[in-house]
Parts: C-alpha cells; sequence; structure tokens
C-alpha cells in the first residue's frame, strides 16, 4: 500500500523545524515514530501533502529527571521508557505502562510525545498521563507553551497543539516515597489495541490518607477519559478495599465502551470495574512500601 | 531525492520517491528479496531489518528516513561464508516450516542476542512477540535462539 505524493522534509536544527512550521504548518504532518502516521497514510486516511521528520533533531531523545518531574523529549521511543531505571523509580504508573505498549518492533520506532500528540482514544499513554498529571511543552516560533496535559487534550486525535507548533517535551509528575501508580491493560494479543486499559496513580499524605489519587481509562469511551468523580471520592479518605470498590463503580459507570470484535460494552463495563479495583490496589501496595 | 544506505556492509545509493517503503526499497531497488512483505499494516513483522542494529517494521518506515544509515537483513547475517550461529540454529533445530517469517524470527533473534547473550525461554518470546508464525513453529523457533545463545557462548569461552 501506498501514501499519496507528499514533499520529505528532514531538517536538522530545531530552530530550521519551527521555520517551517511557521510557513506552512496546515500542510504538515509532524514525523516522529510513523508507528501510527505511516500506516495511516498507506490506508489512506491521513494525505498530509509534507512531512516534517523531526528524527534528525538534536537533544529530543533524553529522559531527564528535573525539578520534581521526569522529562521525556519527543524522540524517546517507548523502547526506552521500558528499559530506563530512571524511570522505574520515578513514576510507576509509566514504568507498568511502557511494557505494554503495542509490541516490541513498534516500540523501537513509536515514541511517548507523538502517541499524545495522536491522541488516539486507544493509546495508552494518554491515560497514564491523565492519572499522574503531566505538562506538555510546545514550542513554536512564537515562543515556547506549557500546557497541563488535560487542557492539551481536546477530543479524539485532537489536541492545543497548533499547526505552528511542535511537542518538544512531556513533562510527567513524579511519584514520591509515599506514591504508587499502575497499568492494567487488557488485550487479544501483543500488538493489539487495549480491549480496556486502566491507568491508577496514588500519592499519600502523612496520616496515611489518599493525598492525590489519578484514575483513567483507555479504549472505553470516545477519547481516554479521566475519571474525575472517583478521584475526587478517594482524595482526602483513607484508602482501603470498600473506597477502592466504589471507586471501580464510579469508574464503570463514567465509561461508555461500544460493543465489539474485541468485547461486548458489558463486558468491557466489568473489567474497568475489575482493573481500578486491582489498579488501585497495586498502587496502594507499592505507595506503602510493599514494592519489589 | 537520493538515498544512501550501508546494507549489509555496502554503500547503495537510488534516487527514490518519498512515499517508497523501506520493505519495497530493499526487494525491489535494492534487489534483496530475502526482506519479505506480508500484512503491510505492522501486523505481522516479516519485513522486520535491522537499522543501525535495531529491530523495526521496514513496511512501517520510508526509505528516505534510512537515509545515511545502515541496515542489515537477512543477506547479511553470514559472515566470511560461514552461517552465522542463529542461521546454524534454525536449521539444527528445525526453526522454521514455510520459511515465511524466518528472515524476521533470525533477525531479532541476532539484536535479542547482542543486547543479551543469556535469555531465558520467557524473554525469547517476549522478544519475538512482534513477529507472526502462520505456521505457529513458535516451539522450534525459541528452541533455535536458545541453541544460537549456547552456541555463541562456547564460541565465547572457547
Amino acid at each position: 500500500m501506498y501514501p499519496s505524493k507528499f514533499d520529505y522534509l528532514a531538517p536538522t536544527t530545531i530552530d530550521e523545524a519551527l521555520g517551517v512550521l511557521a510557513e506552512k504548518g496546515p500542510e504538515i504532518k509532524i514525523l516522529a515514530g510513523g508507528q501510527s502516521l505511516v500506516p495511516m497514510m498507506k490506508l489512506r486516511l491521513a494525505n498530509p501533502p509534507a512531512l516534517l521528520d523531526i528524527n534528525r533533531l538534536p537533544g529530543l531523545d533524553s529522559i531527564e529527571d528535573s525539578n520534581g518531574h521526569l522529562s521525556i523529549g519527543a524522540l524517546v521511543r517507548h523502547n526506552h521508557v521500558v528499559k530506563s531505571d530512571a524511570v522505574k523509580d520515578a513514576n510507576h504508573t509509566v514504568a507498568t505502562a511502557a511494557p505494554w505498549v503495542s509490541d516490541p518492533i513498534v516500540r523501537n520506532l513509536g515514541t511517548v510525545c507523538g502517541s499524545l500528540a495522536h491522541h488516539d482514544p486507544e493509546g495508552d499513554w494518554a491515560s497514564v498521563m491523565l492519572a499522574t498529571g503531566a505538562d506538555v511543552v510546545l514550542r513554536s516560533r512564537q515562543g515556547e507553551r506549557v500546557l497541563p496535559i488535560t487542557d492539551f487534550f481536546v477530543d479524539m486525535f485532537q489536541t492545543m497543539c497548533r499547526p505552528d507548533e511542535l511537542v518538544t517535551e512531556v513533562r510527567v509528575n513524579k511519584h514520591t516515597a509515599r506514591g504508587g501508580g499502575d497499568y492494567q491493560k487488557l488485550e487479544r494479543k501483543v500488538g493489539d489495541y487495549a480491549t480496556v486499559g486502566v491507568a491508577t496513580s496514588l500519592e499519600l499524605a502523612d496520616d496515611g490518607s489518599i493525598a492525590h489519587a489519578g484514575i483513567a481509562l483507555t479504549s472505553v469511551y470516545a477519547h481516554n477519559l479521566k475519571v474525575t468523580e472517583a478521584e475526587d471520592l478517594l482524595r482526602g479518605s483513607q484508602p482501603g478495599t470498600e473506597l477502592f470498590k466504589e471507586a471501580a463503580v464510579i469508574a464503570s459507570a463514567a465509561c461508555d465502551p461500544a460493543d465489539d470484535h474485541r468485547g461486548s460494552a458489558a463486558y468491557k463495563r466489568h473489567v474497568v470495574g475489575v482493573f481500578t479495583e486491582r489498579g488501585l490496589a497495586r498502587s496502594l501496595e507499592i505507595a506503602q512500601g510493599g514494592q519489589s | 531525492m537520493n538515498v544512501t544506505v550501508n546494507i549489509n556492509g555496502a554503500e547503495r545509493t537510488a534516487d527514490v520517491e518519498p512515499r517508497l517503503l523501506l520493505t519495497d526499497f530493499i526487494r525491489g531497488t535494492l534487489g534483496l528479496t530475502g526482506t519479505h512483505m506480508g500484512c503491510d499494516t505492522t501486523s505481522c513483522g516479516v519485513c522486520t531489518v535491522l537499522l543501525d542494529g535495531v529491530p523495526v517494521k521496514s513496511c512501517t518506515v520510508f526509505a528516505v528516513q534510512a537515509n545515511g544509515r545502515s541496515i542489515t537483513t537477512v543477506e547479511g547475517l553470514k559472515q566470511n561464508g560461514q552461517l552465522s550461529p542463529i542461521q546454524q540454529a534454525f536449521h539444527q533445530e528445525h526453526g522454521l516450516q514455510c520459511g515465511f517469517c524466518t528472515p524476521a524470527m533470525m533477525l531479532v533473534g541476532t539484536a535479542l542476542l547482542e543486547e543479551n547473550p543469556n535469555p531465558s525461554e520467557d524473554e525469547i518470546r517476549w522478544a519475538i512477540s512482534g513477529n507472526l508464525c502462520r505456521c505457529t513453529g513458535y516451539m522450534n523457533i525459541v528452541k533455535s535462539i536458545q541453541a544460537a545463545a549456547a552456541m555463541k557462548s562456547e564460541e565465547v569461552s572457547a
């Protein structure tokens, strides 16, 4: 299968890339890992007149632990996250989710920031970021903007990234020693989209109550769904099985899955509940120091 | 646009359209047909090649992206006229039936052993989980990669 014809641009400096975007942004799709974009182009679901390949831009391929957050550059591949010791200690939701993203070969090319910019409702990373909290860094000739992840996402396949902007980085909140997180994913086979995915994150206060709670769902709504009602219930309460069951009931009610080849809506709704409870229990275990 | 790659140690240049897929560049333009095209949708992994030593699905990469980089295909596994350990192991352990997935499986096995010379069975299964074998001959593929690991460690200690 072949895409429509396109112009290929491969700048070697960020300034040059931003210049191209400033001049003809609306005609351009940005190519990072290409593991969603190239298949879409081959299926002619996307027909961009030009591709801006950012793979030759310097300084975008590192994961850095700085200023209380984990900075993941635009060219950090999923597999880099899987193997990163810095991530393992810093954010348990990110670390658990990474090996579940697509398959090992796709993970060698696909990028975290690309996945967020693409914003497929079946993408795993958006849920992870919504649960743990993150900021997206956007650059253009006009300067830099830093948007909270909740503001960055608009709707399925839609974000606040302007045509003249490039996502250069995502800054993910770190878990403290009293924090924990998890990602539960059901998939039919390696490399398939999630039938259901649930990202969870907890931070405990000194008295053991929940200071911060994050829950977000994959593949069971028109977009990745942050379950704020369940988060509000958890925040300020003492963690426990009964509380987590209540949160799971709320998450099940909040989602709106479709009947499809991956399962019935009723089944998926049930799994959302099971995964929410399980993910919160695992997050708590890590937060309380039960983590390996 | 002109694309120059180092493929299996040899430098090759060709003038290609940006939309030419790396698989078709390797098979059609360069005439190396050991790399196969299967699903064409990033699922089956038979088009896997090593790009700077890292396995990628070449049906989901444009040839222009490989400009200036090095590619290894199944044709590049043989060294000095000798089959590589992974090739010998696939032969010995009957790691193939129809052979369609074999080039990709051998390249993934090669990359795995570079990084992890003594992988567990789980680690091998994990590493090949992005590659489908339509004959479902996974048992012998796993055995072959295990045998290649043993062969390589003997080579090192010898």
